[in-house]
């Protein structure tokens, strides 16, 4: 223990842009992290690495954002043995001080004097009638496939959603030589004029969209706005073939694909913020419940700092600018000498990114509306085919209101994603059914472990 | 349908492998996951256990879990975030249970 006082550990989970730059801040202070990560090889989603044997340049996989790409890969990979770096290991609880962690080598669990959780973000997702079928992937599915794989999700590849990744995801297929169908976007384009007073933000993020949407009009695919998702098309054993939906005029139509590529921004990975006992806030804007931080991303908790868009979706840049402060909070906390100008100059960075977010938020609104008009036979929970109208059947019947006493009796958020799919969903479903606000549903608590474990795996050891 | 549900778009001159699907031989490359093994030459992954029909993943990125194949004696394999390796032998039904006495 008191070798732990002149060097306290610090643990980094998550090695994408947030942890990244935090675990490169603690080490210029003279501070060894240990550095797990989930995936086989830093850069985390956004900035995700084809497997070595792949060939394509960083200008071929990330475009715009290649250099940033390659800085923060190049970065991680000067400290990688300079770091306790654990790749291809899983945080599946927090507790008692320790992370627990799950990997081909066995379980460990790792003690940590401060704990900076990078955990990234996953799609968000609302459930359309259909969307259980074979050929439907979540957006960010269908930009892993072709950065990391070299693949599209199908032959004639139909956008739907909202937010910025709808756009670029859809112009790097095009750009690969997919075919896209159509870019169907939730949002009426109305909301963009409205965005653009904190849009204007980052003038040369908001330009890069308006040049994607061009490369989309450029090469002929249809983009529509105002659309109203009515269902995905298919069957159970050939999966999709297109989706039919209202268009801004009111008239419906229908579009034939293999393949949708469905999502409406992120959400972020808080289980682990959750199991560190962190206090959670409702963000009206957004209608999330997410982990309270101050600007350098102290959570509740002494000693648990949150960076990145496991925090807030404010997007890669902003990540790289988080997971610095977090670390420089860390080390002020550790009793180490921070530079009041750095933090000063980090923060307005963050709050620039900040409001730049609040304005894709108004430009591209999570559409909770469309929980209420759910058929009852459209499945809320994929992972055991929970529909809509079993999750109203629950409120009505039982007079359950509460996200985590809806889901004891319907199972929605219980199974295998662990509500990462269905519970912003399911809780809006509640909320519309019920007839209250959905902030009075309230949230689906994190459980361990926020992933299946294999079974097979023997005890690593403590740390 | 015999036509794969993934199109590859690049990165085709990796070396090939074959691994074997359900007991049929299926041909892929060195770096693909076993997701896109599978779906580069097939429809889907696995059939749901709850009667909705069959499933080809969801999410890439490891968190649905919507991807679980099953080796030949019983072991749960991710596809998304599994390596594709020569050999291999998979199952798209989980050998010798059902939802929910599987654990």
């Amino acid at each position: 223990m008191a070798d732990r006082e002149i060097n306290p550990r610090v643990v980094v989970v998550g090695a994408g842009p947030a942890g990244v730059r935090a675990a490169q801040t603690l080490l210029a202070a003279g501070i060894r992290p240990v550095v797990i990560d989930e995936a086989a090889r830093a850069g985390g989603q956004i900035y995700r690495r084809q497997p070595a044997n792949f060939r394509r340049n960083h200008q071929a996989l990330y475009g715009t954002e290649a250099a940033r790409a390659q800085a923060v890969h190049d970065g991680f990979d000067a400290i990688a043995s300079a770091v306790d770096y654990r790749p291809d290991t899983l945080v599946w609880n927090i507790a008692d001080g320790q992370v627990w962690t799950a990997s081909e080598k066995g379980y460990a669990t790792v003690a940590y004097d401060a704990l900076i959780l990078c955990t990234g973000a996953t799609d968000r997702l609302m459930p359309v009638n259909g969307w259980h079928y074979a050929g439907t992937y979540s957006l960010g599915a269908a930009q892993v496939a072709l950065k990391a794989q070299a693949c599209a999700i199908g032959a004639n590849v139909l956008f739907m959603g909202s937010g910025p990744l709808l756009y670029l995801v859809a112009s790097q297929y095009v750009k690969a030589g997919a075919k896209v169908a159509a870019v169907l976007d939730t949002s009426p384009f109305s909301n963009r004029l409205r965005a653009a007073v904190d849009l204007i933000a980052q003038p040369a993020i908001l330009a890069d969209g308006v040049a994607l949407t061009r490369a989309l009009a450029k090469a002929g695919v249809p983009v529509l706005t105002g659309v109203t998702p009515l269902e995905i098309t298919g069957d159970t054993d050939g999966g999709v073939n297109g989706a039919r939906v209202r268009l801004a005029d009111g008239t419906e139509r229908h579009f034939a694909a293999d393949a949708v590529a469905l999502g409406y921004h992120l959400r972020p990975e808080t289980q682990l913020a959750d199991l560190a006992r962190c206090d959670f806030a409702f963000d009206a804007k957004t209608r999330q419940w997410l982990p309270r931080r101050d600007p350098d991303g102290r959570a509740s908790v002494a000693g648990v700092y949150l960076a990145g868009d496991g925090a807030r979706i404010l997007g890669a840049r902003s990540a790289e600018v988080s997971g610095r402060l977090a670390a420089l909070a860390a080390l002020a906390d550790l009793g180490r000498p921070v530079d009041p100008l750095t933090l000063t100059h980090l923060r307005r960075q963050v709050a620039s990114y900040a409001r730049f977010a609040r304005g894709l938020a108004t430009a591209f609104p999570w559409p909770h509306e469309q929980a209420a008009n759910l058929p009852d036979e459209a499945i809320v929970c994929r992972c055991e085919a929970v529909t809509a109208g079993d999750l109203r059947r629950v409120v009505n019947e039982t007079g359950a209101k509460e996200a985590n006493r809806a889901k004891a009796f319907s199972r929605v958020g219980m199974g295998r994603c662990q509500g990462r799919y269905c519970g912003h969903a399911g809780a809006e479903v509640i909320a519309a059914c019920a007839n209250i606000p959905v902030e009075q549903v309230g949230r689906l608590r994190g459980q361990a472990p926020v992933k299946p474990l294999p079974v097979a795996i023997a005890p690593e050891g403590e740390e | 349908m015999t036509q794969g549900r993934f199109v590859r778009l690049a990165e085709q001159g990796r070396a090939p492998l074959t691994l074997y699907v359900d007991g049929q031989p299926v041909t892929a490359m060195e770096g693909d996951t076993l997701m896109v093994a599978m779906l580069a030459t097939g429809r889907v992954l696995r059939t749901s256990e709850f009667g909705d029909g069959k499933r080809a993943g969801f999410c890439l990125m490891a968190a649905c879990q919507d991807c679980w194949v099953w080796t030949e004696d019983g072991g749960r394999l991710r596809a998304c975030s599994t390596p594709a390796s020569a050999g291999l032998r998979i199952s798209t039904n989980q050998p010798g249970a059902s939802w929910p006495t599987a654990k």
